[in-house]
């Protein structure tokens, strides 16, 4: 038999105004997501939370320790991993679990004779350490997301595709910082070996800028690519950047640079002895 | 002491490096790469190391070396099948192997030398154009 302490006193309360504190509850909560997450899946997390704080409270602790508590943190962590991939704010996902004390106020109305002050103090501390283990569960949550996303992008961000028999480019979009560039420089050079292709296009007509470390990126791939037997065709410099790199005095010295995609591909084309050549019948 | 085998493909000399390339391995290769060219009068070596995982600057020293030899005994060498991290990590030495014809694999290094010999035989001047020219008849 369990002794009878504020925990388990609570936990008489909250089974006896269930349906009003819920209501309430799913009322405060659902006005701060202003819709933005289905009414049922709102009422199944937040009943979820309630039966794992009444069997909580039951076993006469309001402590998070022990199988009671770690059910309810396995609760606690669903719910803000659920909040932080819809892109709920800390302060909504918070909102969600402090709103049952405003809820438990509501509905006894403050009254001493239901719950006293020292209980309520009691789930009020209880309470604050549950909204505690939210916000770290969302942060987690979050920085999961974004070093998922941020691999996913790198993975997005370098596409070798194959322009024509024999001839790969890589149209490199964003800042090329040195993660990005051996990402690149790796999957080109993989690509190479695996297509047996001796031509491949580097295409930086999407990249802002070039510092003297991004060139020597560049420049290496172009060597390693050399080493291989494969040749590297540079496109898309802007003129700023070339501005840049002559200011620099960045040597790219033998390799070849074309001013945009499409002449690096008729050069590349020339190169490995295909030729192009306009008909004069015109397209239908 | 092992050796790496010299296989005879026509007036192409192919050496396929299967096993880790020691120094003493490298400087036999050397030797026997020189003698095998011109007893067979070979126009052109093909060096395989697709199944390298390292090559130290004393083995591309060495590669260096035997295309040098080569090349005085009238035979071009064409270094075919370099993995991208061999690459990478030569790159990274500063090592870029000058002097030392490349090729992805021994099918487009094959070519490459039957496009160099045909450039020599007709046009000694006027390489690039003949290379072109050659490698478009021949698709």
């Amino acid at each position: 038999m369990v002794e009878e302490n504020s925990a388990t006193r609570l936990a008489t309360v909250l089974a006896e105004h269930q349906g009003p504190i819920l209501e309430h509850w799913n009322d405060t909560v659902g006005a701060t997501l202003r819709g933005r997450l289905t009414k049922s899946e709102l009422k199944r997390q937040i009943s979820d939370l309630y039966a794992g704080l009444r069997s909580t409270l039951e076993s006469g602790s309001t402590s998070l320790d022990g199988p009671r508590g770690a059910e309810l943190l396995a609760l606690l962590n669903e719910l803000s991993g659920s909040r932080a991939r819809h892109s709920f704010s800390v302060s909504e996902t918070a909102i969600s679990i402090f709103a049952v004390k405003d809820a438990l106020n509501a509905v006894t109305g403050g009254d001493d004779k239901i719950v006293s002050k020292a209980d309520f103090a009691e789930f009020s501390s209880f309470i604050d350490k549950l909204g505690l283990r939210t916000v770290e569960a969302y942060v987690t949550a979050r920085e999961t997301i974004i070093t998922e996303q941020s691999e996913q992008l790198l993975e997005l961000s370098t596409p070798v595709v194959k322009l024509w028999d024999g001839v790969v480019a890589v149209p490199i979009i964003g800042t090329l910082d040195s993660a990005r560039s051996q990402v690149v420089m790796e999957r080109l050079l993989q690509t190479l070996v695996d297509t047996g292709s001796p031509y491949a296009i580097l295409d930086i007509t999407g990249v802002p800028a070039v510092d003297t470390q991004v060139a020597q990126h560049i420049l290496k791939t172009v060597v390693a690519a050399q080493l291989m037997g494969a040749q590297c065709i540079i496109s898309g410099i802007r003129p700023q950047i070339a501005q840049t790199i002559v200011a620099l005095g960045i040597e790219f010295g033998e390799i070849v640079t074309k001013a945009n995609l499409a002449d690096a591909l008729q050069y590349a084309l020339r190169a490995s002895g295909v030729e192009v050549r306009r008909t004069t019948k015109s397209v239908r | 002491m092992d050796r790496v085998p010299i296989l005879v493909l026509g007036d192409v000399l192919l050496v396929s490096i299967q096993i880790d390339l020691e120094d003493q391995l490298a400087l036999h290769l050397q030797e026997d790469l020189a003698e095998k060219i011109s007893a067979s009068s070979a126009h052109g070596v093909i060096i395989d190391i697709t199944a390298l995982d390292i090559v130290d600057s004393f083995v591309g020293r060495t590669l260096a070396t035997i295309a040098a030899v080569s090349k005085v005994l009238d035979a071009e060498t064409v270094l075919v099948g370099m993995r991208p991290a061999v690459a990478i990590t030569l790159v990274e030495l500063g090592l870029t192997l000058r002097g030392i014809r490349t090729a992805l694999n021994v099918e487009h290094g094959l070519r490459l030398l039957r496009d160099l010999r045909a450039a020599d035989e007709f046009e000694p001047d006027d390489e690039d154009e003949v290379t072109a020219d050659d490698s478009a008849a021949s698709r």
